[in-house]
């Protein structure tokens, strides 16, 4: 276990940035470390930017926030939105993020100019985790695809990863679960394959 | 085993930990959570504490305080701008004390993330003269609530707590402890207590004023404000809830080589201030919010600056706090190896697709290009995104209610038309009394209910006003004829456009109730819905 590491999740009101947070929490504390979880609510999430910041350690955490140049990884759902947080980055710090745009706002950049801009970061994971969740039969399950992408950046567990998403998904049947736990790993899987 | 909580979660944990009976509140962000946690809880449900919504703070209050009166512990919840609409309950409770411990809950918006202004609660808390406290963790969040129940009824006042946005919004292991038992009824031991006839006030006032000092010595003693020792003296730092994290977080492991104050608790211990003063050469002030401490302890005149923050410029006047601008004021370097790209557009929030809110702003602006003088006023809420491109239909966004009672004015002005664009949940918060001011004299003014039958910003919540419009409308006094409903869809634009010219037209007040369910409300409600719309006005 790093001492801390502190992951920013991206994306638009309603995409599901929340669900990977959820994962991360639950495995975190499965794992007896302290988490911090901040979160927002209200306006932004009417189709605006919105943002998580998770922070796991084994020591206490203090601030909600990360700060500036202090993230390990960014995990996005949105290829544009990846981009705002990126004053929060490491240096060789990561970024994983969906290929999709979300273009709700009629000044969308163009989207090459996007993925050069992304391109231009060593650390970069861009994979079009949407094709990857609807192939499986899932389109919901496009953040899972991400997470599962990053998870080996992650100091837990892939058991602990499987179990949260287990137990968060449980509520909704077997079925729900599998096809969950299927996206993890076909993320996970295929971000071997681009690594190595 | 700890339980992961929002702040708000805790602090609603607190709540029903310490013995609660009721809970009052009308939603709005950042505090929606509190009340949510407790109408979802199983052993709140057990406990048949009370939990419903409430048509608007101030009546939310009320309740409260009549909880109180009748010796049970009760807790009302707001945002901080919603305290403007309780404030006239709230500066009289604290004359009047409580009977059953009762804690005021208000969470601040610094930065404005989902409101109009970044006000700054503690100042209400001072003005009532009442104890404040403010937790800066989410373990405090628990352990803070379930003290504020026992500083209330110790001291036979309401106690204020104060969170901040990224408190109530951020999640962290809690451990919670034992459950205290509720009060059972029992009245106020002096019947005069609760007459605010201004022969009781004036005593109750005096006592309020005379038990100052002994709020002062609890908060100098209390265990949530801590004074850590320093060996550089060349700064002392004051840290306010939320603020002392994001000062710990720039030294390693938290070891700050400066004397640090933290203060979770209010008024603020004058004796632990006079020690930092006395011993560093400077104060540095870290508060979210308004310069609260830094104005009641710096020099009026602004000449000796040994007080510094918001107000001396160090941290920076507006918005919230976060590591980096606390480490800008302690001297640290922050190191940002990324910039924001050229290519990163703004992302503002905008309306769901398939909102019915969309297809009323279109017929609006349809007969915005008729005339050159509309005026339209409007309201909280959902339909505020009328404002944004690409509707640009709204001229006016203040307060709750606010769209009907400047309709009014400005047409007693003469200005025509004059159209007033207000919520369902916002009509009955404190709309409905400026209808009636309007119907009074007969103004011309055409009033568009935009009813989605849901507290739509804040998560869909249950709208008071849902199945009960029309007949509101109806015993104000708008007339049968004057009372319109339509159905904000694509195919009915022109028609829609028709019926609310022809009551632009209309010498007098109109109501037109523009109805379609929130997209975001479930299949059940939206069925239950369809209930009230068979309702005719006739």
């Amino acid at each position: 276990m790093h001492s801390k590491i502190n992951i920013i999740l991206a994306g638009v009101g309603g995409q599901g940035i929340l669900t990977i947070a959820a994962i991360l929490d639950t495995a975190a504390l499965d794992n007896n470390l302290y988490l911090k979880q901040s979160e927002v609510h209200g306006m932004s999430q009417r189709g605006g930017a919105v943002q998580s910041h998770v922070r796991i350690s084994d020591q206490p955490i203090f601030s909600d926030l990360i700060p500036q140049g202090k993230a390990d990884i960014i995990i996005s759902v949105e290829p544009m939105e990846l981009l705002r947080y990126l004053p929060y980055l490491k240096k060789d710090g990561y970024l994983i993020t969906d290929s999709n745009p979300f273009e709700n706002i009629s000044n969308y950049p163009e989207l090459d100019a996007v993925y050069n801009e992304i391109k231009s970061h060593k650390n970069h994971i861009l994979i079009d985790a949407m094709k990857i969740a609807k192939d499986l039969g899932n389109s919901k399950a496009t953040n899972i695809v991400l997470l599962g992408a990053a998870s080996s950046l992650i100091p837990l567990s892939d058991e602990s990863f499987q179990k949260a998403i287990a137990t968060l998904f449980e509520r909704k049947g077997e079925r729900i679960v599998a096809k969950n736990l299927e996206a993890y790993l076909k993320g996970k899987e295929i971000v071997a394959e681009i690594v190595s | 085993m700890k339980k992961l909580l929002l702040g708000n979660e805790a602090l609603a944990q607190g709540a029903i930990d310490a013995g609660l009976s009721g809970v009052y509140a009308y939603p709005g962000t950042p505090s929606t959570e509190i009340t949510e946690y407790i109408q979802k809880s199983k052993i709140a449900q057990e406990l048949n504490i009370h939990s419903s919504w409430s048509v608007n703070e101030k009546t939310a209050m009320e309740a409260a305080l009549g909880m109180s009166y009748a010796g049970k512990k009760s807790m009302v919840v707001m945002k901080h701008v919603g305290l403007n609409v309780a404030a006239d309950v709230f500066m009289n409770t604290s004359v009047s004390g409580i009977n059953g411990g009762l804690v005021v809950v208000v969470a601040d918006d610094p930065s404005m993330h989902s409101s109009q202004n970044e006000q700054d609660s503690r100042y209400y808390g001072k003005f009532a003269m009442i104890p404040m406290l403010e937790p800066s963790n989410q373990q405090e969040c628990y352990d803070i609530t379930k003290y504020a129940f026992e500083l209330s009824e110790e001291l036979g006042l309401p106690v204020l707590i104060r969170l901040v946005t990224r408190l109530s919004h951020s999640r962290a292991g809690v451990v919670t402890g034992e459950r205290i038992a509720q009060n059972t009824v029992h009245l106020p031991k002096i019947s005069t207590q609760f007459q605010l006839i201004p022969l009781h006030a004036r005593v109750l006032y005096q006592h309020l004023v005379n038990i100052q000092p002994d709020m002062l010595a609890i908060s100098e003693n209390s265990e949530f404000n801590q004074f850590e020792q320093g060996t550089n003296k060349t700064i002392g730092i004051i840290a306010s809830g939320i603020a002392y994290n994001y000062l710990m977080e720039n030294f390693e492991n938290g070891e700050c080589p400066y004397p640090v104050l933290k203060i979770s608790q209010y008024p603020l211990p004058k004796e632990s201030i006079k020690i930092l003063f006395d011993t560093c050469e400077k104060i540095l002030v870290l508060e979210d919010g308004y310069p609260f401490i830094e104005e009641a302890i710096s020099d009026f005149l602004g000449e000796n600056r040994k007080v510094i923050g918001r107000l001396s410029g160090d941290v920076p006047r507006i918005g919230e706090l976060n590591p980096d601008n606390i480490a800008n004021a302690l001297g640290f370097d922050v190191v940002v190896n990324g910039k924001l790209p050229k290519v990163v557009m703004g992302r503002p929030p905008q309306l769901c697709v398939g909102c019915g809110h969309n297809d009323l702003f279109n017929a609006i602006n349809a007969l915005k290009k008729e005339t050159e003088n509309q005026q339209v006023f409007g309201d909280i809420g959902c339909s505020a995104l009328g404002v944004l491109s690409p509707y640009e239909s709204i001229n006016t966004l203040i307060e709750m209610g606010s769209s009907i009672t400047m309709a009014k004015g400005a047409s007693d002005a003469g200005i025509h038309p004059a159209i007033a664009v207000i919520g369902d949940s916002t009509f009955t918060h404190s709309g409905m009394t400026g209808l009636l001011d309007a119907i009074i004299e007969k103004t011309p003014i055409t009033v568009i209910i935009s009813d989605n039958s849901a507290i739509a910003m804040t998560g869909a919540q249950d709208s008071a006003a849902s199945g009960r419009l029309i007949s509101i409308c109806k015993g104000l006094g708008i007339e049968d004829d004057h009372l319109k409903i339509i159905t904000p869809l694509h195919k009915n634009l022109q028609e829609n456009i028709d019926i609310i010219r022809e009551e632009i037209n209309y010498k007098g007040v109109s109501v037109v109730i523009s109805q379609r369910p929130c997209v975001q409300l479930p299949k059940e409600k939206k069925d239950k819905l369809k209930e009230y719309a068979n309702v005719s006005i006739n």
